[in-house]
């Protein structure tokens, strides 16, 4: 048992609870700007998953679009709209 | 009411996907895989499908990142598909955007520290966005995110710059003419070697820059084909403004 538990579990069990926390925060939130920043918090955990898993492309292709680039296409869309769900 | 259901629903489906997926072993030997049919030969390898991408990868595509050796050149076709996708949902927002008469929308002018910032970073960025996608077939990365992170580099400026816009036609044009090349690249491939999409340019030696045939022509193409649409995306969610 001891064995079992190294150093990237820990890291991995951590990062998926940050990435499932930041996902839940970002459906519940009523303010959208704040929930499309835990989007983007959710894009970067996933891609330093992908990066721990050995798949250093994909995190990279997940960092620049999903953190970077869809977070800022979300952001525009809703300074074009509305800010706070009803 | 509602959302307890929702909550059982979701639990309920959680569970059918750890059921289906408590029976897929992580990280299992490649060996175990079934072993794959050859279409062309129509006889079956003595190995599965991706020991032979990591045994023969490097001989028959000359790259040293296989990922890219899969995307670019064995499953090339589905590269094509994804670029389409990509351009066609540019010209949908493009569309969707449209307006006849653009209304200026007054926005505020950022500080000094972030216009000089962003101008300094604005080159680097490119830079580093451009080794991205010229080094695809060496490092990870390749022709999706250097053009990622090329248009990122546009969308600091749109963010800096109040009354910064790129220019639509040479955006356009750009695009067009990268989206062109990967086809006229897939159609020489066609003319010279009879299989679309052929790697038909010599390998050169592995690791060294000029080697692994047309990849990375084609993804150079793809870096400045996806620059440009990512930046178009931007251009066009950012509206016309004061």
């Amino acid at each position: 048992m001891i064995e079992l538990i190294d150093m990237f579990t820990i890291v991995s069990l951590i990062l998926i609870i940050v990435m499932i926390i930041s996902a839940i925060i970002a459906a519940e939130l009523k303010d959208l700007l704040s929930a499309a920043v835990a989007l983007g918090v959710m894009s970067l955990v996933v891609s330093i998953l992908f990066y721990m898993l050995q798949a250093p492309d994909v995190a990279i292709t997940e960092a620049a679009i999903g953190a970077a680039l869809s977070m800022a296409i979300v952001i525009f869309a809703v300074r074009s709209t509305k800010r706070w769900e009803k | 009411m509602k959302r307890i259901l929702a909550a059982v629903l979701a639990i309920l489906i959680f569970i059918v996907f750890a059921l289906a997926f408590a029976k897929i072993p992580f990280g299992e030997k490649m060996s175990t895989y079934p072993n794959y049919t050859e279409p062309l030969l129509n006889s079956t390898s003595n190995m599965s499908l991706p020991q032979h991408y990591l045994t023969y990868g490097k001989k028959e595509t000359g790259a040293t990142n296989m990922v890219t050796a899969i995307v670019v050149d064995y499953r090339g076709f589905d590269t094509l598909g994804e670029v389409t996708v990509l351009f066609l949902a540019a010209t949908g927002v493009g569309s969707l955007m449209y307006v006849e008469d653009k209304q200026r929308r007054r926005v505020r002018k950022s500080n000094a520290v972030v216009e000089t910032g962003s101008k300094l970073l604005f080159g680097f960025i490119i830079l580093f966005g451009g080794y991205i996608f010229i080094h695809g077939h060496l490092t990870p990365g390749g022709g999706f995110p250097g053009g990622a992170v090329i248009a990122s580099a546009f969308l600091l400026l749109y963010l800096a710059y109040p009354k910064f816009h790129a220019n639509h036609k040479r955006l356009n044009v750009s695009e067009s003419l990268a989206g062109l090349t990967y086809v006229i690249v897939g159609l020489l491939g066609l003319v010279l070697a009879g299989y679309f999409l052929y790697n038909f340019l010599p390998f050169g030696i592995p690791t060294y820059l000029f080697s692994a045939g047309v990849i990375p022509v084609i993804y150079t193409a793809i870096g400045v084909k996806v620059g440009s649409e990512l930046t178009g995306i931007v251009d066009a969610m950012m509206g016309v403004r004061e």
